[in-house]
Formats: C-alpha cells, sequence, structure tokens
C-alpha cells in the first residue's frame, strides 16, 4: 500500500517547510506559526462539500417523498367528492361511485398482515431457534444460506407461485365453490412465506447476541437444551424477536406483488350491520384489495393526471407511510427500551 | 429484568428411583418432540422455497398441443422447395420472403412493409410509387427510415402470419416427462367432451410436441400478442437500461454519502438527522418510492425525463431515466447503509498511520480507507442491484409500457422491464402465457443467482482480513 499522497508535489514541499523552522533563530515565531498553519486545500473543501451533498440526498427524499404525498392528499381533500372524515369512516370504497372510504382497503391489508404472521411467525422463530441453539454448524451453513436465497426472490415471482401453485392447491383441498380464484388465504400464505427469512434472521441475531454465560449458567443448574431455548434464551432475546416480527408486519404491509395478484382487485365493501363478520368480512377465501394493490392497479392503467383517482392513489399511499412508519418507529423503540445489556 | 425468586416447594416425597426414570424420560421425549417441531418448522421454510423453484422450472418446459393453420412442411412447399429434402429451419432470407408472400394477402403485406421493409434495394409488396409518394409525405412510415428486416424476422412473421401457431393444451415438465401419454389422453377427453371449445379444429390436426419456453430463442424474441412467439429481448434490454442508469446514480451518492457520514460526519444534530433519515428511508415500502417518482420524475421534470429539453426523445417522462432514478432512490439506502458497514469495518489503525505521515483526513481516505473498503463495498452494491432489478412495484408506478415491442435504445426511450413482464404474463388468464411467465422468472432468477455469485466470488477473494 502506498502511503497517502508520497507521490504528490505538494506533499514533498510540505514536508521541507515543516523541517525549515528548525535552522530558524527565536525571534521568528510568528513566522513559524504562520508557516505551521494550516494550508487551505479548496479542492478538498469541494470534495468534501460534494460529499456532504450526497447524504443530504437522502434528506430531500424523504422531503419530496412527505411534500408530494402530502400535496396531493391535501388536494384529494380539498375535492369536494370526499371528505377526510368520509374517507376514515366509511366502509365502502367505490371510486367509479365517488365512494372513497378507506376501510375496506385497510381490512384487506389486515387480512392478509395476519394470515402472514400466523405462517411467518412459527416458522421463523422456530427455524431462528433452530438455527441459533440446535443446530451443528453444518446443519447452520446449509439451511442459513437456502433462507437467504429466499430473500432474494423477487416478490412478483412469488406472487406467480401464488397463483399457479398455492391459489390451485387452495381450491382442490376447500373446493372450488368455496375458495375463490382471488383469495386472501393464498396471498396471505405467501406473503408468509415472503417475511419469514426477515423473521427468522432477526430473531437469530437477537438470539446469538444473548452472551453464553446466561446459557451456562442455566445448564449448570441442571436445565435441558429444551429449557435453556425456550426460558432462558428466548426471553433474554424477547425485545429483539419482538421488534423482528414487528419489521416482518411492515413488510407485510408494504408488499404489492404478491397481493395485487393473488387477492384480487375488488376491495372487500361491507357494512358492519349487516355483513356477518366471519362468514363475510373476515373471510379468507374471498378476494380483498388491499391499500398497496389499489395504488399498482390504478397506476397501472393510463392514469391522467389531476384526477380524482390520481390524487386518492396518493392519499392511501399517505395513509400507508404513516402505517409503515409507525410499525418501523415501533421495533426501533421496542429495542431500545427492552434491550438488555449483558456485560 | 428483575429476577422474582418463585416460592420454594415444600419437597414431602423425593421420587424413588423407577419414577425418576420415568420423569426423565419424559422430560427427554418432550425435548425431543420440540426439537422435531422446530427442525420441521424449518424443514417447511426450505420446502416452500423448493416448491417455488420447482414450480417455476416444471412451468418453464413441457409438452404442449399444438393446431398450425399451416403446417410448416406447406410453409416449405410455399416458398417453392419440397419439404422432403429441406425442413423449415433451413430456410433462407428469400425463401422465407417467398413463402410470406404466397401465404399472406397483399394489404397485410405492405402493413408489415409500412413497419419495417424487407430489402434495403427493392419492394416486396408496396409499388415503389406509391412507397415513394409514403416516404415523401408529411407522416413517412417507420419503415422508410429504418434497416430492413434479418432472416429470423422473417422467419417470425412466416410463423406469426403463415403458420399461425396456436397452443390448445400445457402441460408440465414433470407429467410430460413421466407420463406423456396422459396428457394426450386428456386433450383428446376434452375433444370428445367439449367440441364446441374448439370449433375449428379437429383432433387429427392436433400435434403434440415438446417445447422449451425458456430457451435461447424466447431470450432473444422481442414481446408479441401471440404466446407461440413472445420472447423477452424487449424486457432483458429495459431491465439492462435500468440498471445501468441505477447504478449510475447510486453507486456514487451512495458510496459518497457513506464515506461522509463515516469519515466527515462530526455528530451533529443534522449529522444525525441524516443518519435516522437513512436507517428510515431503508423501510418505506418500494411502491412509495414509485408514487415519487411519478409525481416528481415522471410529471414534474417531464421535459428533462422526457428528453424534450435534449430536443430528442418520448412523449411523456415514462422513460428510462425517470425509472432508472427511481430505483435509484430505492436502492440509495441500502448502498449507503452496506458501504458504511465496509468502511467501518476498515481498522482505526490504517487511518491513524495515513494521518501520522502527515496525510490530510481526504488523502487518508483516498488512498488508506476506500481501498481497503472497496470489496465490502462492492458485494453489497451488487446485492442492492440485484434487489433493484426484481423490484416491480416502483416500475408500474412510474409507468413501465405494458405492451412494448421496439427495443430501448437510450436513456429517453419507453421501456418495458422483466419483473413488468411477468407480472403482466401472470395475471393473463390463458395457461399459455402463465407459462412464458415461469420462463421469465427462470431467466430473471438465473440473471440474479449470476450477480449473487458474483457477490459471494467477490467476497471470498478479498476476504483477507486486516487486523
Amino acid at each position: 500500500m502506498q502511503p497517502a499522497g508520497a507521490r504528490s508535489a505538494g506533499h514533498t514541499r510540505e514536508r521541507r517547510e515543516l523541517t525549515r523552522p528548525m535552522a530558524l533563530k527565536l525571534g521568528a515565531v510568528d513566522n513559524m506559526k504562520e508557516q505551521l498553519k494550516k494550508r487551505r486545500r479548496p479542492g478538498e473543501r469541494v470534495i468534501i462539500g460534494s460529499l456532504f451533498f450526497a447524504g443530504a440526498i437522502s434528506i430531500a427524499v424523504t422531503v419530496g417523498i412527505l411534500w408530494e404525498l402530502g400535496k396531493e392528499s391535501l388536494l384529494f381533500f380539498t375535492d369536494e367528492v370526499v371528505s377526510v372524515g368520509q374517507f376514515f369512516t366509511s366502509t365502502v370504497w367505490q371510486p367509479q361511485a365517488e365512494n372513497f372510504g378507506i376501510w375496506p382497503l385497510i381490512l384487506g391489508t389486515m387480512l392478509i398482515t395476519v394470515i402472514a404472521l400466523f405462517v411467518a411467525v412459527p416458522i421463523g422463530l422456530a427455524s431462528a431457534i433452530y438455527l441459533s441453539e440446535y443446530a451443528s454448524p453444518r446443519v447452520r451453513g446449509f439451511f442459513k444460506p437456502l433462507l437467504e436465497v429466499l430473500v432474494g426472490i423477487p416478490t412478483v415471482v412469488f406472487g406467480f407461485f401464488a397463483i399457479t401453485f398455492v391459489t390451485p392447491i387452495l381450491r382442490d383441498i376447500f373446493g372450488t365453490s368455496v375458495v375463490g380464484f382471488f383469495n386472501v388465504l393464498s396471498a396471505g400464505i405467501v406473503v408468509g412465506l415472503l417475511i419469514v427469512p426477515l423473521i427468522s434472521s432477526l430473531a437469530e441475531d437477537a438470539m446469538s447476541a444473548v452472551p453464553s454465560s446466561l446459557r451456562q449458567a442455566a445448564y449448570g443448574l441442571g436445565a435441558s437444551k429444551l429449557e435453556v431455548s425456550l426460558r432462558v434464551v428466548v426471553p433474554a432475546a424477547l425485545s429483539g424477536i419482538a421488534a423482528g416480527i414487528v419489521i416482518g408486519m411492515s413488510r407485510a404491509v408494504g408488499e404489492t406483488m404478491v397481493v395485487t395478484l393473488a387477492a384480487g382487485a375488488s376491495p372487500r365493501n361491507f357494512n358492519l350491520g349487516s355483513d356477518s363478520v366471519f362468514g363475510y368480512i373476515l373471510s379468507p377465501f374471498e378476494a380483498a384489495q388491499t391499500m398497496t394493490g389499489y395504488i399498482a392497479i390504478t397506476a397501472s392503467g393510463d392514469i391522467s393526471y389531476d384526477t380524482i383517482d390520481y390524487n386518492s392513489i396518493f392519499a392511501i399511499g399517505l395513509t400507508l407511510f404513516v402505517i409503515t412508519l409507525g410499525l418501523n418507529s415501533l421495533s426501533r423503540r421496542i429495542v431500545k427500551r427492552f434491550r438488555q445489556e449483558y456485560d | 429484568m428483575s429476577i422474582e425468586a418463585p416460592e420454594r416447594p415444600v419437597q414431602e416425597h423425593f421420587p424413588t428411583p423407577d419414577e425418576y426414570a420415568g420423569l426423565l424420560s419424559k422430560r427427554t421425549r418432550r425435548a425431543w418432540v420440540v426439537q422435531m417441531f422446530l427442525l420441521l418448522m424449518l424443514t417447511i421454510a426450505v420446502l416452500g422455497l423448493s416448491i417455488l423453484l420447482f414450480t417455476i422450472i416444471d412451468d418453464s418446459f413441457g409438452n404442449v398441443a399444438t393446431v398450425n393453420q399451416v403446417e410448416p412442411e406447406e410453409g416449405v412447399v410455399l416458398a417453392g422447395l419440397d419439404p422432403a429434402t429441406t425442413s423449415f429451419g433451413d430456410l433462407g432470407k428469400d425463401e422465407l420472403v417467398t413463402a410470406l408472400q404466397a401465404g399472406i394477402n397483399r394489404n397485410v403485406g405492405r402493413r408489415l412493409e409500412r413497419e419495417q421493409r424487407f430489402y434495403e434495394d427493392r419492394l416486396v409488396f408496396e409499388p415503389q410509387a406509391s412507397w415513394d409518394e409514403l416516404c415523401a409525405s408529411d407522416d413517412p412510415a417507420p419503415g422508410c427510415t429504418s434497416s430492413a428486416r434479418d432472416a429470423g424476422n422473417v422467419s417470425l412473421l412466416v410463423q406469426e402470419q403463415v403458420i399461425e401457431p396456436d397452443i390448445i393444451a400445457v402441460s408440465g415438465m414433470v407429467e410430460s416427462l413421466l407420463n406423456p401419454a396422459a396428457f394426450e389422453e386428456e386433450v383428446a377427453r376434452d375433444f370428445a367432451v367439449n367440441p364446441e371449445k374448439y370449433p375449428d379444429y379437429t383432433f387429427d390436426q392436433v400435434r403434440f410436441q415438446w417445447r422449451a419456453w425458456f430457451s435461447w430463442s424466447f431470450i432473444t424474441s422481442p414481446a408479441s400478442a401471440t404466446p407461440e412467439i413472445a420472447g423477452i429481448r424487449t424486457a432483458v434490454l429495459g431491465s439492462i437500461w435500468l440498471v445501468a442508469v441505477t447504478v449510475l446514480f447510486a453507486v456514487p451518492v451512495g458510496v459518497g454519502a457513506a464515506v461522509y457520514l463515516e469519515e466527515f460526519a462530526k455528530p451533529t444534530r443534522l449529522n444525525d438527522l441524516i443518519q435516522t433519515n437513512i436507517n428510515n428511508l431503508a423501510g418505506v415500502p418500494s411502491i412509495i418510492y414509485g408514487m415519487l417518482g411519478l409525481a416528481v420524475l415522471v410529471r414534474a421534470l417531464e421535459p428533462i425525463t422526457s428528453g424534450s429539453l435534449f430536443g430528442t426523445g418520448a412523449p411523456n417522462g415514462r422513460t428510462v431515466l425517470a425509472a432508472g432514478l427511481t430505483l435509484g432512490l430505492l436502492t440509495l439506502p441500502v448502498v449507503i447503509i452496506s458501504s458504511q458497514e465496509a468502511l467501518r469495518a476498515v481498522p482505526g489503525s490504517l487511518r491513524q498511520a495515513g494521518m501520522g505521515l502527515g496525510a490530510t483526513k481526504w488523502q487518508t481516505v483516498r488512498s488508506q480507507v476506500l481501498p481497503v473498503a472497496i470489496p465490502g463495498i462492492l458485494t453489497g452494491t451488487i446485492l442492492a442491484v440485484a434487489r433493484a432489478i426484481g423490484e416491480t412495484a416502483p416500475l408500474i408506478l412510474v409507468g413501465a409500457a405494458s405492451f412494448i415491442t421496439q427495443s430501448p435504445s437510450g436513456p429517453f426511450s419507453q421501456f418495458t422491464a422483466l419483473p413488468i413482464q411477468i407480472f403482466q404474463w401472470t395475471s393473463l388468464p390463458q395457461p399459455e402465457w402463465q407459462h412464458l411467465a415461469a420462463a421469465a422468472s427462470l431467466t430473471l432468477l438465473l440473471l440474479l443467482l449470476i450477480l449473487n455469485g458474483a457477490a459471494v466470488i467477490l467476497r471470498n477473494k478479498y476476504s483477507r482480513r486486516i487486523t
């Protein structure tokens, strides 16, 4: 490795300047000070300035997101067709009939997220416990890369998988009259599969951060491996595990392609009084549209600017942004608040 | 965590050796059961992955039942050759043009010639006089200026216009290999039971043949509305253009930001804000970036992204440039965070040594820190780019056109991309399109595999620890 700037002319000159004061008389202290003063380097200032600018672009991105979502949402709510109250209370989403109540879309998102968590939390946590506490290095070396492969697969491919494999299987099991071609269950299961590696890797990180002295203490008291894992390591890593689950949830809420392809494009409009809660509202076998699904479907057509449809996707986007931001900061707060400091 | 000691149970009865053995075996059994449960869950996750990959490969190949309007042998006859000695694949461009002339009517031929001409020096369907008139008019046809069609293109035209293959049923790879007869029986039964589904054909016309949906010609053919000849060249080229723009934007900016935050930033409020902000951005759903791209890059900056400011380009801002920058913004936080990790892994002693020799901070960073950190930065960047290639939702928002047969030619052209193509095909109901989507997915996965492999090799090659 070359020492920094060894060959540059500037460097040699600097060295000469530094040696010269040795020969100076005592009276020339002021002069010496002057020479030892930091040399101005305008080139470097420019470089550091542009590095700072690169960092500041991320701020511009956030500002841009907030500004555009806010501006278009404001246009949406100031339109006489829809009011903020109606948007957040109505349970009918029919853009054609100018009914904009966000609850059917939130319902769709919630259903899929809950199903996804039912799939992903047991599988993800169990995998994490096994990999962190039980697996030999060889077994770990086999399973860990496979889970990482799962992370790398694009979500649209998961969507293809949902349509061509999971949905037909579900329709075979429960009957084609019960399960619709587009249904929430298929989308939920596949989104669950999608977030398994996320939850398992975050949980595993949390568990391997638990100091081994805790494990050894428990073993010393006669605990079995099972007791050590479930009663010592998991509770000690609980904050990290919970944070991982919340992150997984945020990911499921923001997931677009699987739900667009597998869950259908019909918002599940409901009426709290007359529709049966478990028969229709929460039914996993029927189609539902999610917030992300609505945005994707609406934007995939030729959408013209400054229409109510165009503005509505921004109002939904803002809601989605707030929800995911809330979940992400919740997870960070969990880690901060409940983290155990072991030393 | 406060540990509360549970009340100590008063042990009145100690287990006898027999009872003790029972208790112990119960405990071991429970441990075994739970361990098996954990392993089972892990296996389920891996099984899910395997089934997913299997589904894609299974759908990418398989037997198909095809009905041709004109059999390829007749196509050879149309070209004026003997089908006994020549097969369709051997036909050259001139013979193919002859077959096309014989097989389609004049008006269709003129339309094709106006799209793109067959020969540079002569016309096939259009009379010279009307062609000259057309090209001299205010609105000349694209064929007036573009180069001539090549043999592969003409061959595709003959297949599309003359042979007109129609795939009426498809099966998966495993079924085709293990039990090909079942598929033929199934089609025959369908002909017998639902004759109204096939008004134009009889069962005798059906040909069963092996078809690799994923093949070289699939990768090199342009998109088409006919599933039998549709390919992904346009989409692959679109994805390559997108990645180029993404990398050109995200890598310099991302690495620059990481260098600033790791090496120069003093812990001021502003710098803390930047760091927190980057962590937050990494968690924003990709579709939100798509909305940012739509509102700012496609709409507000339309003069720039459509290229009209530079005098060229597309009718609107839905171009490679806008989409590539959107993906760049999306990738940026990931690039920054992974580059920061790579920089953090550089031991401080290197920096101190550099500074101790009298180098300035920037000189130290440039000549000492960055060279050591570059393998790590590259690995992180490749992984981030691999993620960007698979992103679909933001591209839908910025309006990747659904059906384009023209390959993108620069940053200002309209485009489609591989994941968009998969999305479009998957949402179509006919099974042929599903198989095309599978083949396109396979292409995408192989592309990602190559990129990830490159990242692993890079990591292993340069992972000498500097201590």
